[in-house]
């Protein structure tokens, strides 16, 4: 994964609350390899019922201003791939389900956090339409419609996105402590390891 | 003198081999339950040539895609098991397959066998693995690139959850059970009420319960957003544990009970957040919308939108459009076009004799489908005569697996039909697309194949004991 600190391009708001992955990728999709590319997947029944559905309206589509609680529900990292490979690369939103965000930075997709009424700007502020947004990861900036904004990131996932850092590549630095802790772990609690 | 601790906070401690300077955790990973689902894990490790570190610890199971019914199996649902199949021989892990007296699904799986145990730290690709909680293991979901990560290194890097503590005092009602608990708790608080948290159940309706019925209750944390669930283990985690295929025996069996009495939070421990229920409060529960936090009494209405909070209104107003409901109508009301009993939230034993209760004598007047939670459950369920109660009332007896709570192999249901359902999620599209789900307990279910509506159980229960 290539990391990155600054996004140019559009926003589309999606008016809804509580996106949860189902809707992002409904399941029977997920038996694809990856390889094929999840973006026609993302959202598919609610763009395939309703023509004007905004991501359909605007398939270059960079950011995505939403309401609370989205990507709740399954862990399904295909959500997040479904996002990525439509091409967004930033969800504004009040708050995210939690196993999402983490999919989310592991793939480069920023869930940037703002409040519930900057989120109601600008969904007023951008409406049916699209408008211009850019997005600066190391002041933790954006500009969205004309509003400046600064939203809410943890330190770590910020460094994450900057980086590209793959945490498989950190932690094999730790492999002497890791394998320290597991033999006095089961020294200490035997009982810990599966009996059969 | 050391500061009274939370039993999370204990547990954290056990397993954090590093804290970095930026405040995130490494921690050790005790056991890692891999399914069809984690093959685009398996696809990074053999990326980059990478084995499976341990793979003692690590164990695989077919459940979500796992057909249920006889008769021909689709393509896609046939290579991702046996992908799973594939990878799991290659890396030497042991694989709980379609026809293992052990299969089932992986919550239901995990204890039965006793891979879950009071302490451990538990990790597996699927939201619903806050179920484990139920026996004080510390027990997350993760996504596709963690599994990678904990299949390579048998570690995963965390921020540490605040804690909150949701109490229920008194006892639950007749018919009342973990999953109305459940449903209420989140109805409360929201579906992200609990978002950013570790919850630690207490109470004395929480020490009522059986194993199963915590199960319920920590499996349906993660709906109302929260990282994980836990509750404190005592005699009844002990008593069920003991015996089963991977738990400790003999000297091992003495210490781990030692060990484990010492899980629970301490007197004057400080939570982030206290919430406090009064179990008498809670009725027969189910939802109306299409999200678990939209639940109500039995006994309630469907909601007006416009009387709902603001920020809800068109939440709700889009749910009743796609479930097909007015305001105002009575949820007794609501015809359903069909039952589901079954899922990591309640397919284990005791909820098939509680349904079993209610339609022991009874028709269904409504199709039905009744998948137990694992390979052994419909074991005991036939021994116990519980299948034949469920085949007699017309509904169907199907095979141990996800089933119809998730979409993906090949039990669905059609595009604009109503679902009574002991799930966990009636997400829109959920069940299948289209699909109308109303999550509740598996004896409201059966309430609802009985009547053809949702409907009310106690009266149901009246004079069975």
């Amino acid at each position: 994964m290539s990391g990155w600190t600054k996004i140019d391009g559009r926003a589309v708001a999606l008016r809804q609350s509580n996106v949860d992955t189902d809707q992002l990728i409904p399941a029977r999709f997920m038996s694809a390899p990856r390889s094929e590319g999840y973006g026609s997947f993302l959202l598919h029944d609610a763009r395939q019922e309703d023509a004007a559905h905004v991501l359909n309206r605007f398939a270059s589509a960079d950011v995505l201003i939403t309401r609370r609680n989205f990507g709740s529900g399954s862990s399904r990292e295909a959500a997040v791939y479904a996002l990525v490979d439509f091409g967004i690369k930033a969800v504004f939103a009040p708050s995210f389900g939690d196993i999402f965000q983490s999919n989310a930075v592991n793939n480069g997709l920023l869930p940037a956090r703002l409040s519930e009424d900057q989120i109601e700007t600008l969904i007023d502020a951008i409406g049916e339409g699209d408008a211009d947004a850019s997005v600066d990861l190391i002041d933790g900036s954006a500009m969205i419609g004309g509003h400046a904004l600064s939203f809410d990131l943890d330190p770590v996932w910020q460094q994450k996105l900057v980086n590209g850092w793959d945490d498989i590549d950190l932690t094999s630095q730790h492999n002497e402590k890791i394998t320290k802790f597991r033999a006095a772990r089961f020294a200490a609690h035997p009982w810990a390891l599966p009996a059969t | 003198m050391t500061a009274p601790q939370t039993l999370f906070a204990k547990l954290w401690a056990a397993h954090e081999i590093m804290l970095r300077e930026d405040g995130t955790s490494l921690l050790w990973v005790d056991r890692h339950l891999v399914h069809e689902g984690s093959h685009h894990a398996f696809a990074k490790l053999g990326d980059r040539g990478m084995k499976v570190a341990a793979p003692d610890l690590t164990f695989g199971v077919v459940d979500h895609y796992a057909p249920t019914r006889a008769g021909e199996v689709a393509a896609d649902i046939r290579r991702m098991i046996d992908t799973l199949g594939q990878n799991a021989r290659s890396q030497g892990i042991r694989l709980f397959d379609l026809r293992d007296p052990g299969q089932g699904i992986v919550h239901v799986i995990g204890p039965e066998q006793g891979l879950t145990l009071p302490g451990l730290l538990i990790n597996c690709g699927d939201s619903h693995t806050s179920t484990h909680g139920a026996f004080g293991a510390l027990a997350f979901g993760v996504g596709a690139t963690e599994v990678a990560h904990i299949l390579a290194t048998q570690t995963i890097w965390q921020k540490r959850p605040n804690t909150m503590r949701i109490t229920i005092n008194g006892v639950l009602g007749a018919a009342v059970s973990a999953k109305d608990l459940a449903l209420h708790w989140i109805a409360k608080l929201g579906a992200d009420g609990a978002r950013g948290h570790a919850i630690e159940y207490a109470g004395t309706a929480v020490e009522a319960l059986s194993m199963e019925g915590r199960l319920t209750l920590c499996n349906l944390s993660i709906e109302g957003g929260a990282r994980l669930g836990l509750v404190a283990p005592d005699q009844v985690t002990f008593d069920y544990i003991k015996g089963r295929n991977f738990a400790p025996t003999a000297a091992a069996w003495d210490a781990a009970v030692n060990d484990w009495a010492a899980l629970k939070s301490d007197e004057g421990a400080v939570f982030d957040c206290e919430v406090t229920i009064n179990a008498a409060e809670i009725a027969p529960t189910v939802t109306w919308g299409t999200s678990p936090e939209d639940a109500l009494p039995i006994t309630a209405h469907v909601p007006d939108p416009a009387n709902l909070p603001a920020t809800k209104q068109e939440q709700a107003r889009a749910a009743l459009e796609y479930m097909g409901l007015t305001a105002g109508l009575p949820l007794e009301a609501v015809n359903v076009d069909q039952v589901f009993i079954g899922s990591c939230t309640n397919g284990r034993i005791e909820d098939l004799r509680l349904a079993a209760k209610v339609l022991a004598g009874r028709k269904s007047r409504v199709p039905g489908l009744v998948s137990p939670g694992s390979a052994l459950v419909k074991k005991q369920a036939e021994d116990e005569g519980l299948a034949q109660i469920f085949t007699d009332a017309g509904l169907e007896w199907a095979g141990a697996g996800c089933s119809m709570c998730v979409g993906m192999n090949g039990d669905l249901v059609g595009s604009g039909k109503r679902c009574a359902s002991s799930t966990n999620r009636n997400f829109k599209g959920r069940q299948g697309r289209g699909a109308r789900t109303h999550l509740m307990s598996p004896a409201m279910v059966a309430a609802a194949a009985v009547t053809g509506h949702l409907a009310d159980v106690r009266p149901l229960l009246e004079g069975r004991t």
